[in-house]
């Protein structure tokens, strides 16, 4: 399965993206028009803007089974928001704190600028997302932090 | 306990979906889910016969809510909302589900994988539905008024469709004149006419009538409000004072660039070597045989495809086929013919277009004499200059097996193609989506062909893609007419996007006041304690404002916190 990361159970991450409306959404549909690849445990809810997400979502996404949540931010072209992208990473901060707080490792939530036509880079980003979530292991059965590749992230 | 009663309505798409997903899977899935009364598959929802379909069972089943698991929301969303309304249900108690461009098209190697995400994308489609509520959508009186930016034929021709429908135009051209491209061509098909006269009788036209404002030297610089009522700022040169107006629509029709040769790309830069527009001006120039450099014209050569169907691995490559060139070139030798029945014509090409009835030019061109032979894409012609004066270019001809074959050429054209132009500033001003080719995106090609993922801002004519002035022309109309179904009601209805605030965890605070870049939150007094109140008319409905809450006390209508979580949870279900 093209452009596809699974673990050595043969399960690849389950992840969570928020995108929006007018921007990002379209951006994901075009990667699916170009018959583009991404694994099928990503799944999309579109909202209108990044700047309204709440970080509890994202820990509520995480605690009842996401592996990953990726916000698809509009960056400078939010029509809403000018100070859009620092509002985002501040909802991202606070959600990597809240993870932080039960446990999960800050990394299980990204941002990225994802455009009208940013099809490609997408589904890179899921590849990239998908193999650094699989060194983190499942959030729902994580293993035990001494013995898991790639986690450098100090424990609360 | 939620006692819901949802219609669920699944798209085979005829394959688009069914052919990756298991459907009938799905909806046996989805029928047991709490709260669906209805669960029906459809070869396509969008049809007549099942939108009739689902407003019989809204009406006979008593549904109140409606779940669509098909294509893009961008697509259906008024389709479906209609059909709700249609019904007798209130447009907002409807989802829409993208099951096929984030399903069925992204997962084609998948369809086991593909299957389940279906059954969850739905899910959580009914996890939000099942905590819709009415809403009323946001009515805007819109002005009779459209700016059109570009002034060449789409410009010209869109704004005296607008102007016959009786809307006002402002149209806005750049340069000192109006005209573009057409306004510098001699005959052109199908209808013989010549492309200056062409211009001067719209010109002439547009003259007459009195709801048409010109402005040339001017250009669109700064852009607010939404659909219905766009405050547009223009800039005229020599002009101290901008130019305010408002206005209810935009039609963008800022037409394209020809395709500029690099220097020694196919011989460009030897004297003989042209691009299609300058032979064109060349022909133009001559009733009778057409003479370059003091000498006849006898021997031409047209290498097609020049700066189109580019190569992958090139820096920016021009990947797509720009559709008009074939025939222009073909046209412009049956003119060489016409002026010069002795002169010797070859056309040098990787694939011939000659679509629809351009298929009797190349009859024609054939009956004129004119020889065609075809190289491969991996084996390009070579043009050298020759000691004579002439230009040589060599050429393996796939017809004849491969014969090489050497032409002596007066004149060698460059066949090139349309390529966008740049127009940096417009596309920040007005958001305009891009496509993958570098011109303006319309929502759908086919279903909604002038009309952007910008509400209100439409396109039409060679901005959007390689078209010629046929096409352009009907492109144009269709942007008046989409306009036209826009402003004519007086009224546009706008999503009910919009915060709202809980006033019992409200505690006043005002941190959402401060958030507000709009001011559409203002602090006031409810039941003695000071409360924040979200005014309809400001809030566009980012949702900025809910995370800022430390109350939890605000949401966004149809993006509430309950109908996330629910989405969320329905997302994860397991499957059984």
């Amino acid at each position: 399965m093209a452009g596809q990361a699974i673990d050595d159970k043969g399960i690849s991450p389950r992840i969570l993206v928020f995108s929006t409306n007018n921007i990002s959404d379209p951006g994901i549909d075009l990667a699916g028009s170009s018959h583009m690849h991404y694994p099928p445990t990503v799944v999309v809810i579109s909202v209108p803007c990044t700047s309204g997400i709440k970080p509890e979502w994202i820990l509520y996404a995480v605690e009842k089974g996401f592996d990953g949540v990726f916000l698809a931010a509009d960056g400078e072209e939010c029509a809403y928001l000018p100070d859009c992208t620092a509002r985002t990473s501040h909802i991202v901060q606070d959600a990597q704190e809240l993870l932080g707080q039960k446990g999960f490792e800050p990394q299980r939530v990204r941002m990225s600028g994802i455009c009208s036509v940013c099809a490609a880079p997408f589904v890179n980003h899921m590849k990239e997302f998908s193999e650094a979530l699989i060194k983190l292991g499942s959030a729902r059965n994580p293993a035990p932090a001494s013995g898991r590749p790639g986690n450098d992230v100090p424990q609360h | 306990m939620n006692d819901r009663r949802i219609g669920v309505y699944m798209c085979y798409c005829g394959g688009n979906i069914s052919d990756y997903v298991d459907v009938e899977r799905v909806r046996e899935t989805i029928a047991n889910e709490p709260g669906v009364v209805v669960a029906k598959t459809a070869q396509s929802a969008c049809s007549d016969a099942t939108q009739q379909e689902m407003i019989q069972d809204i009406q006979e089943q008593n549904l109140d809510a409606l779940v669509v698991a098909s294509c893009s929301p961008k697509l259906h969303t008024f389709t479906f909302r209609g059909a709700a309304r249609r019904a007798g249900l209130n447009p907002y108690q409807y989802t829409q589900v993208n099951v096929r461009e984030q399903c069925s098209w992204t997962h084609t190697d998948d369809r086991e994988g593909a299957t389940k995400k279906a059954i969850n994308l739905i899910r959580a489609g009914i996890g939000r539905t099942m905590l819709t509520e009415p809403l009323e959508p946001i009515r805007i009186e819109t002005v009779p008024q459209v700016l059109v930016v570009g002034g060449g034929i789409a410009g010209l021709r869109a704004s005296l469709g607008l102007a016959d429908i009786g809307l006002s135009v402002l149209l806005v051209e750049k340069s000192p004149s109006v005209g573009g491209w057409v306004d510098r061509w001699g005959t052109m098909y199908s209808h013989g006419k010549n492309g200056k006269q062409l211009i001067a009788q719209l010109v002439d036209e547009a003259k007459q009538r009195k709801n048409i404002i010109l402005l040339t030297g001017a250009e669109l610089v700064e852009k607010s409000g939404s659909m219905g009522n766009f405050m547009v700022r223009i800039r005229v040169s020599g002009q101290k004072e901008d130019i305010t107006a408002n206005v209810g629509a935009i039609i963008i029709a800022t037409g394209f660039d020809s395709y500029h040769p690099g220097e020694g790309e196919y011989g460009y830069g030897i004297d003989g070597v042209v691009t299609l527009p300058e032979f064109k001006e060349l022909l133009d120039r001559y009733d009778g045989i057409p003479i370059r450099d003091g000498k006849q014209i006898m021997d031409v050569v047209y290498i097609y495809c020049v700066g189109s169907r580019q190569d992958e691995s090139q820096e920016n490559p021009n990947l797509y086929c720009s559709r008009y060139c074939c025939n222009a070139a073909v046209h412009s030798s049956i003119l060489v013919a016409e002026k010069n029945p002795r002169a010797h014509q070859y056309h040098l090409y990787r694939d011939i277009r000659t679509y629809g009835k351009y298929e009797l030019l190349y009859d024609q061109s054939l009956e004129t004499g004119s020889t065609y032979l075809r190289f491969g894409d991996d084996e390009p012609p070579v043009v050298e200059k020759c000691s004579d004066g002439k230009v040589k270019v060599t050429v393996k001809d796939l017809l004849t097996f491969g014969e090489e074959v050497e032409i002596k050429a007066d004149v060698v054209v460059l066949v090139t193609g349309m390529v966008p132009r740049r127009n940096d500033e417009l596309v920040t001003l007005l958001k305009l989506p891009v496509g993958r080719d570098r011109f303006f995106n319309e929502i759908h090609p086919k279903l909604r062909p002038v009309e952007t993922m910008v509400d209100g801002v439409l396109i039409c004519g060679a901005c959007q893609g390689p078209k010629n002035s046929t096409e352009t022309v009907a492109s144009a109309l269709a942007a008046a007419t989409q306009s036209a179904s826009i402003l004519k009601k007086g009224y546009v209805e706008l999503d009910p996007l919009m915060a709202s605030v809980n006033p019992e965890l409200c505690d006043g605070c005002g941190e959402c006041v401060a958030a507000c870049p709009y001011a559409a939150i203002e602090m006031e007094e409810d039941q003695g304690k000071k409360v924040a109140s979200v005014n309809r008319a400001g809030c566009k409905g980012c949702g900025g404002c809910v995370p800022v809450c430390p109350r939890d006390a605000i949401d966004l209508k149809g993006y509430t916190d309950a109908q996330i979580k629910s989405m969320i949870d329905g997302l994860l279900k397991e499957i059984v």
